[in-house]
């Protein structure tokens, strides 16, 4: 599976807009990174292997997107902590027409005020990404996670 | 013999809840062999989980691992998982489908009612070894606990002498535990899993708990699914161990509820309102929301459209696992699933008014560990246990305390 050097590029600008946004903590550009009959999606492996609809966040569309945005950052309650998203790299599946659809796993850790760095959460990333006259954007983005057991809360998105 | 433990909880009453109830090792393995091991049902599952006859799924009651499993009549039995052998627990997958439980140290096998059924070179191999004559297999199967199932949900005691599980929880309760599970078949929508450093009586306390949710939760007050102006009602069991909170979304605001509530946003409006689609279903009646705890293990959830039980598997005294099964109803049509769904935002590790939950319950056993002569004060409506017609009151909590000293001694 190949496509042109140029949009690999763009892709992999994508991913580390992605993971930038995250660990700076700049929320409000998340949701510009999706397009806005998106579909983010955080799942326990084991929900998304047995075909169980629960997922931990499931939003469709740009506005409950930026819904998450105003709930994590106006009105959860919460231990303040960073976030470093280590991308693998990005492996691409067969296009589905004019959608690339790529997979990449992901380690995201935890760094909470006074304690030391820890996993956080861990999976594959499996997603739809569309070009459109403001650049690459992802259609889905499915975080699929092995860390089943999450240590306590999840607040922002993955 | 039990060690004894020193007075901590001196004070009469139960509304001053000493710090080391929350800490303290030996008070913890008290807990563990009354209340966990002891004279009390455990939830296990639901049915929906186990639909055909070796469906099996592994949890836990306490600390002590156990498989839930249906055996070829359709009967689901709790089995310790722990080999009669040499102890090694054996189930390691969370669920699967089995024609027999096979322990791989030696391959002892137990059929799906924990009947030791094999025993390799049980009569020794050309004569010699094997197990002594008098060995008898009847004598050597799984543990198997007590069970009982009620409209698709099923509990389990390690102790034979429990009371029926309709007069554990009481007429009171029960009738809120019919109201949600009232026979329909259930349908499973999966699971979330959390790891909380916290006691686990702090998750109990947090559902019985009416007083925070329209103050920590923003969504609860905002969209008025939770909110002291809501028309409400707490019920206990006779012995004040199980409860619920029932109560009524209010489509408007009285604003002595909202003065000087920081978490309230006059302005707050969703961009998709999609996710507070809440579609009123016959079975409610008039109440929009109940929450109800069954001492010790679990949470049983309905707030507007979203349903779970929350499974409560303590870790030691500092942490506790827990663990969220979602469900809905055969009957429910493909649109009151994905609604389910949506709302399912608002709850489990993640959700809007859940995550912080978790949060605070931590943040709670450190201040109780920090602080071993502090005492968590128990005191909104009073110091009395008993049922009441609004939320202003933390009676609930002081009802379980009440019968927790009572079971431990203490």
């Amino acid at each position: 599976m190949t496509i042109g050097l140029k949009l690999w590029m763009e892709l992999h600008q994508l991913y580390a807009e992605y993971a930038a946004c995250l660990d700076e903590g700049r929320m409000s550009d998340w949701p510009g990174l999706f397009t806005e009959d998106c579909h983010y999606r955080l799942v326990p492996r084991e929900n998304h292997d047995r075909g169980l609809p629960l997922a931990t966040m499931d939003l469709r569309g740009r506005g409950m997107l930026e819904d998450r945005v105003y709930g994590v950052t106006s009105t959860l309650f919460h231990a303040p902590y960073y976030q470093r998203h280590v991308i693998g790299p990005i492996r691409l599946l067969e296009p589905d027409g004019d959608t690339i659809r790529a997979e990449a796993s992901y380690v995201v850790i935890r760094t909470r005020r006074d304690q030391m760095s820890e996993v956080f959460n861990t999976g594959r990333y499996v997603d739809r990404v569309i070009e459109t006259s403001d650049g690459l954007k992802f259609s889905a983005k499915i975080c699929v996670f092995d860390s089943e057991i999450i240590p306590n809360s999840i607040i922002y998105p993955i | 013999m039990e060690t004894p433990t020193p007075a901590i909880w001196e004070r009469a009453g139960s509304s001053r809840i000493p710090a080391r109830v929350y800490t303290d090792p030996d008070i913890y393995q008290r807990e563990l062999e009354r209340i966990f091991y002891g004279r009390h049902w455990s939830y296990v599952g639901l049915e929906a989980e186990l639909p055909a006859a070796g469906d099996f799924k592994r949890t836990a009651i306490g600390e002590r691992s156990v498989i839930l499993i249906r055996n070829r009549e359709g009967q689901l039995n709790v089995l310790e998982n722990r080999c009669a052998h040499r102890g090694m627990q054996f189930c390691q997958e969370r669920s699967g489908r089995l024609r027999t439980l096979v322990c791989p140290y030696h391959q002892w096998s137990y059929d799906h009612d924990g009947n030791l059924i094999g025993v390799p070179f049980q009569k020794g191999v050309r004569g010699q070894g094997g197990m002594p004559v008098e060995f008898s297999r009847e004598e050597h199967g799984l543990r198997k606990l007590q069970v009982a199932t009620r409209h698709g949900v099923v509990f389990a005691s390690f102790d034979p002498d429990v009371e029926p599980f309709e007069s554990y929880v009481g007429p009171k309760v029960l009738r809120y535990f019919d109201r949600t599970f009232d026979g329909r078949k259930l349908v499973l929508h999966g699971y979330s899993r959390q790891r909380i450093p916290g006691n686990w009586k702090l998750m109990m306390e947090n559902i019985k708990d009416p007083y925070h949710p329209g103050l920590l939760h923003t969504w609860f007050v905002n969209f008025g699914l939770w909110r002291a102006d809501n028309k409400s009602e707490l019920v206990m069991d006779a012995r004040g161990r199980h409860a619920c909170m029932i109560s009524r979304r209010s489509e408007t605001i009285d604003p002595e509820v909202t003065q000087g509530v920081s978490s309230f946003r006059a302005s707050m409006k969703l961009n998709d309102a999609s996710l507070l689609d809440i579609v009123h279903e016959p079975w409610w009646g008039a109440p929009t929301v109940c929450m109800t705890t069954i001492f010790p293990s679990v949470i049983f959830q309905q707030q507007v459209n979203s349903l779970s039980t929350r499974q409560i598997m303590p870790l030691g005294p500092g942490q506790f696992d827990f663990v969220w099964t979602h469900f809905g109803f055969e009957d429910d049509s493909p649109e009151m699933q994905a609604r389910r769904m949506r709302q399912a935002n608002l709850f489990g590790p993640a959700g809007y008014v859940s995550a912080d939950d978790g949060e605070v319950i931590e943040l709670s056993q450190h201040g109780v560990t920090q602080d071993r002569e502090f005492a968590s004060l128990c005191e909104l409506g009073g110091t009395a246990v008993a049922d009441t017609d609004h939320m202003v009151t933390e009676t609930l909590i002081r009802g379980m305390y009440h019968y927790w000293r009572e079971v431990m001694g203490l």
